[in-house]
């Protein structure tokens, strides 16, 4: 190593790897952090990709991005902008540049740097030869050439050996940062197991990278980042998708249940249902369907059939999952839709994020026609919310909605792994013939949930459907007294389950000038925002809700030891219009006439919030 | 699929075990009323246990049919009920699922449905109650309506080319596909106990009369005095023969049916004979082609093959994913060889 190479320390690092949509930008994100994971830093990720499969190559749309943080403390989002940025092509170059940090490292595959590329991304000039990249750390390498000599010994076509570049940076990188390549090239192996030549070529490629670190003395700096400081345990690495599939798996045995999962492929859920189909050995089947529509349907003919019913989509699927959502209300079985939110309305933005659809689950079906809602926190809280929502629907013979979106569906974060004794045992009752006749509309006393007769039990023979049910008895009725009290039954039962989930956390002080109040993906902003502010000695408190319906029964008192409630959302004011309807004097005597001073603050970029942005909207408020 | 008795016991059940109870609502002279006992009295011919009966329907007079049965039933939404019943044979294949639907539900709003459940083959008895007409919501022209129909909302005569149930079986190849009329409940009986029995989606077509909005609409074809000329009754292995006197028959002329009179056949060999397992579903087609008033309307056993069923292939994966993986083991989906390791005691204070 050349001596005058110095190595220094960081306390964390945002690297974004961009390129085109088929540079395997992705992939190489996802090494980096695999590797820098293994290594116990904490990390964030967030992968940005453009819907198309391959946009015109060279082209702006066709820039796709990872993002990811590594840290030796505990880190809570993908950060807000980049200390480094590895750009493939001049396309990536110029939709990224701005998010650089000034002074930030700026790695550049030169060989990309055409005139025709250069066109294509809207350089008049190139940027390497004016000055314009002053600002930045530049490190130019003819990324694709130096594969291509690496990789002069092998037999493999030049299409291919230009596809082996991503492992030529990852190399470098992993260089610079000091990170080890056994756990990448373990995983190349594994991949083209059946194409030893072209894991040869990537293995080259990669060590190649990784060399031209260790003996060229373009780079004059290594850096650092020590282990991380968090809790110990055996973590993975894991995204929202894979823990949802996860928690699935585990809630067939946890509940003893077969688990029935209809999905038709829509982004950015489609992995759950891609995840599942590999582990039907754990007592879940999965069902592609034709359409939206008999997804729904078939996982509400499994929960009928009395199994668990699973149904999994995003915003546009559950719009056409609505009159089933609705029967399921009406008959009261258990199902869980899933929703992976993405921007909307209507085919909106597939690969971008949003939290848009939370009042769609609360409202959008015909009828008073309540639901159970739950919604996941971070990737790997995905696990435990979707077996919270498998909890709720069997208990309380329910639909229920499970809120992911496609910042956490894709995102990824270290997991503490769970002990298998420490998940909740989750206990299903049947009935068995009885004296008298069975009534399907009996209910638990406590829950108010109906009783779930398994088909194929002798003597307990009924029919259920869409149209008012009698109480009791469940024949059809359209008996105006019935009907309403029937409507009040249905809103009651789910208003109970708010004594059965637990009560809502203050992030700091219990009392004070600002509380930050979120659900959802925004979790990791709003959390490493309020920490910051505190540590700035601001008074500013966070909650944040994985329980949206009903409410934590300790929200409004929560509520009412705050001047201001600052509701971030990725919409246009979803959360805020139901904790005003709830909690004002009007909706709620129990609030004590007590009016709460809710303020939103909405962004729908289909981009997460950044840290900076919700300080910044705190510090207005202070 | 349901098995027929094979010893001479006496059977566990009469046709009132099968009857709920709840009170009718269809109305008078209402053709689903003759269907319903059929049901029921066929239900009692075999042993399945009635609470292996299940019975799901969408939306429409004819979906009101699962209220009635004294089985379970599952009276849906409105052309869905085949994606229910498919959820429900995946999960527990050694029920007995019925489906129930009218012409609108099936044809019209679930028409995908209808077609994707036919195509996978899934294991359940669908019962197409064909009146040509909306019934439930008073009287406009459905997708079997014939072109012209004077309706509510046709005034002037709709100008739909109306659809044939049988064409969308076979275009979806399902592999037991027939076609009775509820004024004859013995054929009726015949043709649900052979869906019932057969192992694969059924499909069977049911010409009825609604008396309100569209009375006799089937009269021309199944009516007592003219069914004989025009209505073909199928028999597996034998000449497609009918008439009062049985004396006209089919033959293939090019790559359409025709009438000729038996009499004037010198060669018997060219007469069409009847292959309901013809593993081509050309055949039944041609079939599904013979419309009145051109042709006699066929009615009995279409076709009926045998082929691997949904239900069957998705549980024999699990069992192969079991066979070849083991029973699911969280700890070790869980804990993959990804995992790391922190240490309490490298953590600083």
């Amino acid at each position: 190593m050349p001596s005058k190479i110095i190595e220094k320390e960081l306390e964390a690092v945002i690297i974004r790897f961009a390129g085109d949509s088929g540079d395997g930008m992705q992939l190489t994100g996802d090494q980096f952090t695999d590797t820098s994971a293994m290594m116990g830093n904490d990390i964030a990720t967030f992968p940005d990709f453009p819907a198309e499969i391959r946009a015109p190559q060279g082209t702006l749309p066709g820039v796709s991005s990872f993002q990811l943080q590594f840290s030796k403390h505990e880190v809570f989002t993908p950060g807000d902008a980049p200390d480094v940025l590895v750009a493939m092509n001049p396309a990536a170059l110029r939709v990224n540049l701005n998010d650089l940090v000034k002074g930030g490292i700026l790695v550049i595959n030169t060989d990309s740097f055409t005139e025709e590329n250069l066109k294509k991304a809207n350089w008049n000039t190139n940027p390497l030869l004016n000055h314009s990249l002053k600002d930045y750390s530049l490190i130019q390498v003819p990324v694709s050439s130096l594969t291509k000599n690496a990789l002069q010994t092998t037999h493999i076509k030049l299409t291919e050996v230009n596809r082996c570049k991503n492992f030529f940076a990852l190399g470098l990188m992993f260089w610079i940062y000091g990170r080890t390549l056994d756990h990448t090239i373990k995983w190349i192996n594994e991949k083209f197991g059946k194409k030893p030549e072209i894991a040869e070529a990537n293995v080259m490629a990669l060590k190649a990278g990784y060399n031209y670190g260790d003996i060229t003395e373009t780079l004059q700096a290594r850096y650092l980042v020590k282990k991380a400081d968090i809790q110990p345990g055996v973590y993975r690495k894991i995204t929202g998708n894979e823990a949802t599939a996860l928690g699935i798996v585990a809630a067939a045995r946890l509940t003893g249940k077969q688990i029935f999962f209809g999905s038709y492929p829509i982004t950015p859920a489609s992995d759950i249902l891609h995840q599942l189909s590999k582990h039907k050995n754990f007592n879940v089947k999965t069902f592609q369907a034709e359409d939206e529509i008999a997804a729904c349907g078939a996982a509400l003919g499994a929960s009928f059939g009395g199994n668990i019913g699973i149904t999994s989509t995003s915003g546009p699927g559950v719009c056409l999952k609505s009159e089933m959502i609705n029967l399921a209300v009406m008959v009261e079985l258990p199902l869980v839709i899933i929703n992976v939110q993405r921007g909307g309305p209507s085919t909106g933005m597939p690969t971008k994020t949003e939290q848009s659809d939370l009042l769609q689950a609360m409202f959008g079906r015909n009828g008073d026609s309540p639901v159970a809602i739950v919604a996941a926190s971070t990737p790997a809280n995905c696990f435990d919310t979707v077996i919270e929502a498998i909890r709720i629907a069997v208990k309380y013979m329910t639909p229920v909605f499970f809120m992911s979106d496609g910042y956490l569906a894709n995102g990824s974060e270290p997991w503490r792994l769970p002990k298998i004794s420490e998940l909740p045992q989750i206990k299903i009752e049947h009935p068995k013939k009885g004296e008298g006749p069975f009534l399907p509309y009996a209910r638990n006393e406590q829950t108010l949930a109906r009783p779930w007769a398994v088909l194929g039990t002798p003597g307990l023979e009924h029919r259920i459907g869409g149209l008012e049910k009698a109480d009791q008895t469940g024949a059809v009725s359209y008996d105006p007294a019935n009907h309403h009290r029937m409507t009040q039954l249905r809103q009651e039962k789910i208003r109970r389950i708010a004594g059965d989930i637990p009560p809502a956390e203050v992030f700091g002080e219990k009392k004070g000038k600002v509380l930050v109040l979120g659900w959802g993906g925004t979790f990791g902003a709003i959390h490493a925002a309020v920490a910051e502010c505190q540590h700035e000695g601001k008074p500013v408190s966070a909650c944040h809700l994985n329980y949206l319906n009903p409410f934590p029964q300790n929200l409004g008192e929560i509520l009412k030891n705050f001047s201001i409630i600052l509701v971030p959302e990725l919409n246009m004011g979803n959360l805020i219009f139901m904790i005003r309807s709830q909690f004002s004097a009007g909706a709620d005597p129990s609030f004590g006439g007590a009016e709460i001073h809710a303020v939103g603050y909405n962004k729908v970029s289909g981009q997460p919030f950044k840290i900076r942005e919700i300080k910044e909207k705190i510090a207005g408020l202070l | 699929m349901t098995v027929l008795p094979t010893n001479p016991a006496p059977l566990p059940y009469t046709k009132d075990d099968f009857v709920s109870g709840a009170e009718v609502r269809w109305c008078p002279g209402c053709g689903n009323y003759s269907i319903l006992s059929v049901m029921q009295r066929t239900l009692a011919q075999f042993t399945t246990p009635k609470e292996k009966h299940i019975f799901i329907s969408g939306i429409g007079c004819s979906s009101r049919f699962p209220y009635y049965m004294n089985t379970y039933g599952f009276h849906t939404i409105h052309g869905r009920a085949p994606s229910i019943a498919t959820g429900l044979k995946c999960t527990r294949p050694e029920l007995t699922v019925w489906v129930i639907t009218g012409d609108g539900d099936s044809l019209s709003i679930g028409g995908n449905h209808l077609i994707h459940t036919m195509r996978r083959n899934v294991d359940l008895n669908i019962v197409l109650i064909n009146n040509e007409i909306y019934g439930l919501t008073k009287g406009q022209y459905s997708p079997t309506s014939n072109k012209g129909k004077v309706t509510k909302s046709s005034p002037d005569g709709s100008i739909d080319y109306p659809i044939n149930p049988l064409c969308i079986a076979i275009a979806a190849e399902a592999t037991f596909i027939a076609r009775t009329v509820d004024t004859d409940p013995r054929h009726m009986g015949q043709v649900l106990a052979r869906a019932a029995e057969h192992k694969g989606v059924s499909f069977v077509e049911i010409y009825q009369n609604c008396v309100i909005f569209n009375k006799d609409t089937h009269v021309p074809i199944t009516g007592r005095e003219n069914r004989e000329d025009r209505a073909l009754y199928l028999e597996d292995g034998k000449p497609l023969i009918f008439g009062k006197n049985k004396d006209k028959a089919i033959v293939l002329d090019g790559f359409k049916t025709k009438i000729v009179e038996l009499a004037a056949v010198r060669d018997q060999s060219n007469l069409l004979i009847h292959r309901e397992n013809e593993p081509s579903p050309n055949y039944a087609y041609l079939l599904t082609q013979m419309e009145y008033p051109a042709m006699p309307v066929p009615f009995g056993v279409f076709r009926c093959i045998e082929k691997p069923t949904y239900d069957e292939m998705l549980n024999d994966q699990v069992r192969m994913s079991i066979e070849k993986k083991g029973k699911g083991d969280l700890e070790k989906i869980l804990y993959t060889d990804d995992v790391w390791t922190v240490q309490a005691q490298g953590k600083k204070s």
